[in-house]
């Protein structure tokens, strides 16, 4: 069986307890989170939960009915990449002095990724973009010591205006 | 108009039409009970030993009404002795509401006495679940809950009040309950499809599920099966949907089913699945079940489609208005090969061998359907007396088979049958069949019966051991016997005196018959135990995972 990613988002009730019935849900039916943010919507009653998944077709049908299960679910589809916009913040700390600091901020700027803190012995790049770009990025990066890394996880919306979605049945 | 929390719980459970509750006070409930003591001529509080018994008989009580379920327990060991009986009716898609009660909103996290987190441990066994911080959510948050245990695909709902919230006053409204929302999803297009393959079908096979007993969608399944000419078979979860005299009722399937439905499936061209989720205990094998067929499925989860077994067209919704708007779009169709190729299996068909020297449990249980009549209900634990029952009761009728499919609770049936008798009235006749492994899980609810003057007739097949698990272990562990043989001195004559009932004890049918006789005209609680041989098997069996081919008859 062929495990792609795919990317489901999930519109919820803002309420307490709502990660866990997910995150649960996830972990009882074994469906695998690759990453998972949780952030404000323009309505304040609604949450939207960003999942990143692995599986085949079969798989993410399943993760999507079972979710659309849970009572605080309001919506719920797959993003498919070619119709969505993904992005993902990442902060890295790597090792950095005098000797490598030039070649460490022309690698930054070829990504466009911005310094924002520096010291005698470290460098923090901050870079926003698609998750590709930003393994490419650390990709880069292997050469150096990486001394600390946060990576916030995809958030993702679809392209243009507002779209209908149905059932996956 | 101002009351407090605990006057606004007895209000909308009058609102929701609840007569009838089974529970358990402490601690945190105290107001609660309180208010119930007021109000005892309108609710019912039915006390039980144990919480767990209380839970099983609000599901008993659900299962044989289709009416929403009502139980409540105190916090801590209160709310946790809910959790077998929440999960059983889960498992099961049985409407029920779990009260409980919790510590005072200030004393929540702090590891207080009797403090637990229940709607953690709960949510995976629930539809949904509800803590009440604040009193004036409390009216709405228990309309919800009822709304919820019956909308789709029911279930059970938890709602966590602590004490402080029973206490504390707010306006309170009357409310009507809510009108059930549909969660009819399926197209006029999905219907023809469904049609064109029944219609196109040469050896179709119709199998049912609980959802034709939840819908209540037994007549419909009937008429559909005379006009398309359709033999069908049933799960557990369906036992007493169709009629046992139509020659085209061929029975139960599955691990335990005969081998005619289990052959007629795998030979079939088409199975038309409703209400049904192609269990493990029905498609052994997902991969080799049914594989010569066609498959229409009509759920009204839309997530159990495709879930166990790929179908090939599916109709999502409930049972019965699927089958209301099916049923014009199918052609009248007779498949006179067809049945007489499923006659020719009858005739070679596993049949159990009758005895006069010894209790036979197909005997038995044929001795009391016949004496029974056709109005009784079933109940029963879990285990070979189980699938006994699901396979030698003839008589039953839809919500007449109660029993714990999914989870396979042993315990379950003395409280289930409290509640089944406490639903239909005295005049009802409530048969529970049990083990004595199963019995001795939860026979401590006789005390209920007792109490209650309920004429629950219990019949206790006796083997001595725990005779499902044996079985498996002479099949599957070279007769290693581990801890299935617990060497037992269970007097159950002397134990039912102790709490207050009748016992017989027969060692063969004569006996049977009369102590069944007279357990007929018994006001209150009677057992009969029923001793047989603890080699007896429950045939025929296919071994999990396994297909057709390793079906053992003997």
């Amino acid at each position: 069986m062929d495990s792609e990613k795919h990317v489901i988002s999930l519109l919820v009730d803002n309420r307490t307890g709502v990660l866990s019935r997910v995150v649960g849900l996830f972990g009882r039916r074994g469906f695998n989170i690759d990453s998972l943010t949780v952030s404000a919507t323009d309505h304040p009653e609604v949450s939207r939960i960003t999942i990143l998944v692995h599986g085949d077709a079969a798989i993410l049908r399943q993760i999507i009915l079972q979710t659309d299960r849970l009572e605080e679910t309001r919506e719920v589809f797959a993003l498919e990449s070619a119709d969505s916009l993904f992005r993902e913040l990442l902060l890295l700390k790597v090792e950095a002095d005098a000797s490598n600091r030039g070649e460490l901020r022309e690698i930054g700027s070829i990504y466009k990724a911005k310094i924002i803190d520096l010291s005698p012995g470290s460098m923090v790049f901050e870079l926003t973009g698609e998750p590709e770009k930003i393994d490419a990025f650390l990709k880069m990066m292997e050469g150096y010591k990486v001394l600390e890394m946060c990576r916030t996880g995809i958030t993702a919306l679809e392209r243009g205006g507002l779209h209908p979605h149905t059932s996956p049945i | 108009m101002t009351l407090t929390g605990a006057q606004i719980f007895t209000r909308v459970l009058m609102e929701q039409g609840v007569d009838t509750l089974f529970g358990y006070p402490g601690g945190s409930v105290l107001n609660l009970y309180d208010e119930l003591y007021k109000c005892q001529n309108k609710i019912r509080h039915v006390l039980t030993a144990h919480e767990q018994g209380a839970c099983h008989a609000a599901d008993g009580y659900a299962r044989a009404t289709g009416r929403t379920g009502v139980v409540l327990a105190t916090s801590g060991p209160g709310a946790t002795n809910l959790v077998t009986g929440i999960a059983t009716a889960y498992m099961d898609s049985v409407p029920l509401v779990a009260f409980t009660g919790n510590v005072g909103t200030s004393y929540i996290g702090k590891d207080s006495f009797q403090e637990v987190f229940i709607t953690g441990i709960t949510m995976p066994i629930t539809k949904h679940n509800f803590i009440v911080r604040h009193v004036e959510e409390l009216a709405d948050t228990m309309r919800a809950a009822f709304r919820i245990a019956q909308t789709g695909r029911k279930g059970p709902v938890l709602v966590d009040i602590p004490k402080d919230v029973t206490a504390a006053r707010t306006e309170y409204t009357p409310a009507a309950p809510e009108p059930i929302p549909s969660r009819d999803r399926f197209t006029h297009a999905d219907l023809e499809a469904a049609a064109a393959l029944i219609n196109g079908a040469k050896k179709p096979i119709l199998y049912c599920g609980g959802g034709v007993a939840a819908s209540g969608a037994g007549p419909l399944v009937k008429e559909l099966m005379a006009k398309a000419g359709i033999p069908a078979t049933y799960t557990m979860m369906a036992a007493g949907v169709l009629d046992y005299g139509d020659e085209l009722n061929l029975g139960m399937l599955g691990m335990h089913g005969s081998f005619t439905t289990n052959k007629a499936v795998d030979e079939a061209d088409l199975i038309l699945a409703v209400g049904t989720r192609f269990s493990d205990r029905v498609a052994m094998n997902a991969k080799t079940f049914a594989h010569n067929a066609r498959k229409v499925q009509i759920d009204i989860d839309a997530s159990e489609i495709n879930k166990n077994v790929t179908v090939d067209c599916s109709v999502v919704g409930d049972v019965s208005s699927a089958l209301k708007e099916l049923l014009p779009l199918i052609q009248p169709a007779q498949h006179p090969e067809w049945i007489e190729q499923i006659h020719r299996w009858q005739k070679v068909d596993y049949k159990p061998v009758d005895h006069d020297d010894r209790l036979m449990p197909h005997q038995v249980i044929g001795a009391c359907c016949e004496m029974a009549g056709p109005e009784a209900v079933y109940v029963t634990d879990v285990g070979q007396h189980q699938m006994w029952a699901a396979q030698y009761v003839k008589h039953v009728k839809n919500r007449g088979f109660i029993s714990s499919g999914g989870l396979g609770t042993m315990g379950f049936g003395y409280g289930a049958a409290i509640g089944a008798q406490m639903a239909l009235g005295p005049s009802a006749r409530v048969i529970m069949m049990t083990g004595d492994a199963s019995f001795h899980m939860n026979l401590n609810e006789a005390c209920t019966a007792v109490s209650n003057q309920l004429p629950i007739i219990t019949i206790i097949f006796n083997n001595q051991v725990l005779g499902m698990v044996r079985q498996w272990q002479t099949a599957f562990y070279e007769n290693r016997y581990s801890s299935t043989d617990p060497h037992r001195h269970t007097n159950f004559v002397k134990l039912a005196e102790g709490f207050g009932l009748k016992g017989y004890h027969c060692e063969n049918l004569a006996q049977f018959k009369d102590a069944f006789a007279q357990a007929l005209t018994s006001k209150g609680p009677v057992w009969i135990e029923c001793m047989i041989d603890r080699d007896e098997k429950v045939l025929p069996m296919i071994p999990s995972g396994g297909s057709l081919e390793d079906m053992m008859m003997s």
